[in-house]
């Protein structure tokens, strides 16, 4: 599969301050994504992804390294007519009706008046916003903004869907619907890439993630690769016996009436648990073995640079 | 072109809900209006007091129109962060800037337009005729706020609003008074002196060269070289201007 994005030994530093100080931002990037698939490009605040996002959009300039998209230079104008992009908290015209906002955009594809009637239709549909498509932005919520933005990402069809935060400020219901228009994407063979802080959404959607920390991709690859199905612990929930009675056996994490919550690292540990209720007549409420998530990954990742 | 009469259409959307064009506009209709009571207090030709002051009153309030939201809507655009989203469409950053410019000419045209009505009226009730030179006056005016226009389009490429403002006002004066140098370099002995002159003469602005009032209001002849020539300069200053807006606009990085 081809490359739709590829960026190579990415450099940028920025001039900041009253006294201007050089700081660098990104410290030799490099990563790709192949067509058709939902790529997860995560990091802590600061790390530097809305700056790769930017030099991948050309508003930021790179001091050095090679960025193509959909095998084009990605400062090249049939790059940019291939790609959709939503900015983390998009702000719009907010004179504009929904409608309005999308016909705009639609106007900069060269979109004639027919086929701009139509994919604006399709994409407030899409998104959810048929019932606001009249009203001004500046009474939507950030939600519906969201989703506005997002149909605007859309508006010329993209084969390459960049999206900076999609999920922030959604309800979960929301949250839910996004992630279903983006694995929606993949089966029409578009490629997303996205970050997000929200790592649970990444792990349901993404096939490759790429995590950096301090400007530097510090860990990349296809998610099934970098998330082991190793158990981390078991969370037990045991009714009916005193929290005194499983001590040496599990890490006590609550009691609530006469359930206790225990956190049990060691297998043969559960099973002298499960004994221990059966001999003295209590009772099993639930158990539950936890395998390694990313955001596990993430967390030691990014604490171990 | 498409693509730029997009920009240009959301600029004077934009424009058009600028509280402060209102402002302006409702004082150089009070100032226009208010000549005519100067005329009454004055003694000699009324008419000339009401086309002096009305004419004046276009200018200076076009030319605040230009620097006030000139300045502004580009910085708007940075600051809130819709750039962010249409530069990321197959736009060009020049077709950006020239959108911007050409959506606020179309303001300022609009503008100019319905302060021009009031002057033209106000005129036409006393003398009961509109004379074509008033017309080219008023042309002149015009040209000259597109040149402000994109002079403070270049500044907020750049700059906050406030020192754009500051900029573009200073452009303004200094264009004003550099006719000055025109006279220094007639006196000056030929030399090293005479040669810098010149040189800041080519660079220096000289809005003098649209300034058709004293001859509109005295009934001066104008020989039509001179309207050529201030066409021309007011053209190609303002494609200069543009071009360097541009310039400045591409190497800039939107963190």
């Amino acid at each position: 599969m081809a490359d739709a994005v590829r960026i190579e030994n990415l450099r940028k530093s920025f001039r900041l301050g009253f006294i201007p100080k050089t700081r660098e931002i990104l410290k030799d990037i490099s990563f790709a994504v192949k067509e058709g698939e939902i790529f997860g490009y995560l990091g802590p605040n600061g790390a530097g992804k809305t700056t790769t996002i930017k030099c991948l959009l050309g508003l930021i300039h790179p001091d050095a390294g090679e960025i193509s998209i959909l095998g084009q230079p990605h400062f090249s104008y049939h790059a940019r007519e291939r790609l959709g992009f939503l900015p983390e908290n998009p702000y719009f015209y907010d004179y504009l009706t929904g409608s309005e906002f999308l016909a705009f955009y639609a106007d900069l594809f060269g979109l004639g008046r027919v086929e701009k009637a139509a994919r604006i239709a399709g994409l407030l549909k899409l998104v959810g916003m048929e019932r606001a498509a009249g009203l001004q932005l500046r009474k939507y919520s950030r939600g519906m903004l969201q989703r506005i933005g997002l149909a605007q990402a859309l508006i010329n069809d993209p084969r390459l869907v960049i999206l900076d935060e999609p999920l922030g400020g959604m309800d979960p219901l929301g949250r839910k619907e996004i992630r279903d228009i983006i694995v929606r994407f993949r089966q029409e063979g578009k490629t997303v890439l996205f970050t997000s802080h929200i790592l649970q959404d990444i792990e349901m959607i993404c096939d490759h993630v790429a995590i950096i920390v301090g400007g530097r991709v510090v860990r990349q690859g296809a998610l099934q690769d970098l998330v082991s199905e190793k158990v981390l612990f078991t969370e037990m929930t045991v009714a009916g016996l005193p929290p005194e009675a499983f001590h040496g056996l599990g890490e006590n994490v609550s009691v609530q009436g006469d359930k206790v919550l225990l956190k049990v690292y060691e297998e043969g540990r559960v099973e002298a648990i499960l004994s221990l209720v059966h001999d003295r007549r209590g009772r099993l409420v639930s158990l539950s073995p936890r395998t390694e998530t990313l955001e596990d990954i993430f967390v030691e990742t990014v604490s171990k640079q | 072109m498409r693509k730029i009469a997009a920009i240009a259409g959301i600029t004077f959307k934009e424009a058009k809900r600028d509280r402060v064009l209102y402002l302006l506009f409702f004082f150089a209709a009070v100032c226009i209006v208010a000549a005519r009571v100067l005329a009454i207090l004055t003694v000699g030709d009324r008419v000339k007091i009401i086309k002096d002051v009305g004419l004046a009153s276009i200018s200076v309030f076009g030319i605040l129109m230009a620097v006030l939201i000139g300045t502004s809507l580009v910085y708007k655009e940075i600051d809130k962060k819709t750039i962010f989203t249409l530069l990321s469409k197959p736009l060009h950053r020049a077709q950006f800037i020239l959108g911007k410019f050409l959506g606020l000419v179309l303001t300022l045209f609009i503008m100019t337009l319905f302060m021009s009505v009031i002057f033209l009226a106000l005129v036409y009730a006393h003398t009961f005729r509109i004379e074509w030179p008033m017309l080219v006056a008023i042309g002149y005016i015009f040209l000259e706020m597109v040149l402000v226009t994109a002079v403070a389009v270049f500044f907020s490429t750049f700059s906050t609003p406030i020192l754009s403002s500051i900029f573009s006002l200073s452009f303004v004066l200094i264009g004003h008074l550099s006719w000055g140098l025109e006279l220094l370099i007639r006196k000056m002995r030929a030399g090293f002196g005479k040669s810098l002159a010149r040189v800041l003469y080519v660079f220096l602005p000289d809005l003098e060269n649209f300034n058709f009032k004293t001859e509109v209001v005295h009934g001066l002849p104008i020989p039509s070289s001179i309207f050529l020539y201030s066409f021309l300069y007011g053209l190609c200053y303002t494609a200069f201007i543009l071009g360097l807006a541009v310039l400045v606009f591409r190497r800039r990085d939107f963190i």
